[in-house]
């Protein structure tokens, strides 16, 4: 079986967002990059444990990005990818990075694709279906859990309200999110041995974006908070009846 | 021309955020100019005309044997026959679940470009250009479409209902789909409680509260106020409460009018999921706790103490009215 991850890096979960050349791009100054924490610790590691319960199992990683993109590529080599490809492009339009993606997946014919649910930068949560669409196989999104039955693949997936349990057969896309497996750090064999494991860049196909990017805005500041004293709580609750209106 | 919304429905109930969509389609349908019809698939219940009250002309149904449980790729190929069956242009989802599997893939089949995410009505003074939350609620982009076709996906909780008094006109539509790959085993739902993505209130703790056996501190209030409950990560780590009650970067987005934080410290990735709600309380024991910054009201205080009578009061306040 032959597994795709899709990687995507984003800026660390605490970094200091502000926008730069008239607001029309982020800052990225002094930002540190991450793999996409769907990504790694749900998409990634569950394609992993599935590799660890079955070694025919291959895993490969897919990024659109540009060199800057390869520390965490080379991240995701050292939790267990077998092999990676980098799709040489600076992508934000999301039918842009799924055509990408879905070119070299038509030609490797994976038998399953992974995305993470959203990326924590652009909150797209668009990559999967979109290549569920290009490659017209079957889409479950917000996985909570992986697991293979012989040709099939018992999923529970995440709606509103509660949770459903599906079973379908490969090929297939699934995002993921929290509960398809436990955050892992690379250890120093998994680190030694990613130097040397395979990273090639494809050139980009010329594809058309369907959306663009005219600015970003920081939404208004709050104006602060107001404090009632521990010994009267009850003044929260006429603030919140008479003055906020909310209950 | 004409826009489309899709009306989200779970077990044959409208949902909340069917009701923001159809209301934000209508908006943008009197900027264009034209109207704003929806489209219903699978059996439903409830009386679609009343669709008419959240600004829709006409109402699709659509019903056969291939819809009777929910499948992106099913549903997609179906809306996709119903747009062109009618000439829409603009077709418009609620951002949840349902609307992030389909809205995106029939973005592609439509060659249609997507905005999820939206957060105000299109601006079309310049292009099209509509504003999306990003960076996990820190900030907004203003995204332009550049295709004929347009998608857009709303944040539920982030578009007002405005009801007035109208009906719709139902019809059946027929359109071909295709029997679905995904054999659904079980559905369980969490019964009872109140969909956390759809709540107006959400009374959320954090490891403050110190074990799942103080929880009744959230949970009375809680159902006081008719409220859906949360926690922070580590108290779903450690499973003092269910994963699904996570909220965060990493958990659920929401944007409730009024979110209680009781012991939680207000780290940032804690409040990426919280920072669009609409009036924030945070109760905390340390004057120096981060989550104070985000704050409209607070109390600093001990949550044991401070709590009994937060639900004593609101049970006064509920009584009298
Ligand atoms: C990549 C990444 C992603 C993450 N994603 C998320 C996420 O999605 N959601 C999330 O929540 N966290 C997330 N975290 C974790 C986050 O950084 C914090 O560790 C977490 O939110 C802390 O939870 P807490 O506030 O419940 O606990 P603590 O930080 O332990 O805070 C407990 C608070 O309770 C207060 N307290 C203690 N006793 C009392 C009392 N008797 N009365 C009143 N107050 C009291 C304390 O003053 C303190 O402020 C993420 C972290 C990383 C690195
Ligand atoms: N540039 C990219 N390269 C590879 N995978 C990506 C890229 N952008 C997004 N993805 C994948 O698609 C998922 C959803 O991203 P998005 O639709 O952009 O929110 C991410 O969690 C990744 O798995």
């Amino acid at each position: 079986m032959k597994i795709l991850v899709c990687i995507s890096k984003t800026p660390d979960t605490t970094a200091k967002i502000a926008f730069a050349d008239n607001n029309t791009k982020f800052a990225s100054d002094g930002v540190q990059w991450i793999i996409n924490p769907y990504d790694e610790w749900y998409a990634l590691v569950r394609a992993i444990e599935l590799k660890e319960a079955n070694p025919a199992i291959s895993i490969h990683l897919v990024n659109v990005g540009l060199a800057d993109s390869e520390p965490i590529i080379r991240k995701a080599l050292a939790l267990g990818g077998d092999e990676a490809f980098r799709i040489n492009a600076d992508g934000s339009d999301s039918f842009y990075v799924a055509s990408q993606i879905a070119n070299l997946a038509k030609e490797k014919q994976y038998d399953l694709i992974f995305t993470g649910k959203e990326t924590i930068d652009f909150n797209g949560s668009s990559i999967g279906a979109m290549l569920s669409a290009l490659l017209d196989l079957p889409f479950v999104s917000h996985a909570t859990k992986f697991d293979v039955d012989g040709e099939k693949a018992v999923i529970s997936r995440e709606i509103d309200g509660g949770e459903e349990i599906n079973k379908v057969a490969f090929p297939l896309v699934v995002s993921c999110q929290k509960g398809m497996a436990e955050q892992r750090i690379p250890n120093m064999k998994g680190i030694m041995g990613a130097r040397t494991k395979p990273l090639q860049v494809i050139e980009a196909a010329s594809i058309s974006n369907y959306t663009s990017v005219v600015s970003f805005e920081m939404p208004p500041a709050k104006a602060g908070v107001k404090l009632v004293s521990a010994d009267t709580p009850e003044e929260l609750v006429r603030l919140l009846h008479d003055e906020a209106k909310v209950i | 021309m004409s826009i489309l919304v899709f009306i989200d429905q779970s077990e044959g109930l409208l949902k909340k955020s069917s009701f923001e969509a159809a209301c934000y389609g209508a908006e943008t349908a009197k900027i264009m100019g034209t109207d704003a019809q929806a489209i219903v698939i699978g059996e439903c219940k409830e009386d679609l005309s009343q669709l008419g009250n959240y600004g829709i002309s006409k109402v699709h149904h659509i019903t056969d044997n291939n819809l009777q449980h929910f499948d992106a790729q099913v549903y997609s190929n179906v809306i996709f026959n119903a747009c062109n069956s009618i000439g829409a242009e603009v077709v418009i989802f609620s951002n949840n679940t349902t609307g992030k599997a389909i809205g995106p893939r029939l973005s592609v089949q439509l060659e249609a470009g997507l905005v999820s995410g939206a957060v105000a009505l299109p601006n079309l003074t310049n292009g099209f250009i509509v504003k999306k939350s990003v960076f996990s609620g820190k900030a907004f982009a203003n995204i332009g479409i550049n295709t004929n076709k347009k998608i857009i996906s709303v944040n539920p909780n982030s578009f007002s209902i405005n009801k007035t008094n109208n009906t719709a006109t139902v019809s059946s539509l027929q359109v071909s789909s295709t029997s679905s790959k995904v054999e659904v085993l079980a559905v369980n739902k969490v019964t009872g409680d109140i969909p956390l993505g759809e709540a107006d209130i959400v009374v959320s703790g954090g490891r403050g509260l110190k074990g799942p056996e103080n929880w009744g501190l959230v949970t009375d209030l809680a159902e006081l106020l008719g409220a859906a409950t949360a926690c922070s990560r580590p108290v779903a780590d450690v499973h003092w409460r269910p994963h699904h009650e996570h909220v965060g970067q990493t958990g659920l987005a929401i944007a409730p009018n009024l979110y209680i934080a009781v012991g939680i410290s207000g780290a940032i990735q804690h409040l990426a999921g919280v920072n669009r709600s609409k009036t924030i309380v945070v109760i905390n024991k340390d004057p120096e706790a981060p989550f104070f910054k985000a704050a409209d009201y607070g109390i600093v205080g001990d949550a044991f103490e401070v709590m009994p009578k937060i639900i004593e009061a609101v049970k006064k306040l509920k009584s009298q009215s």
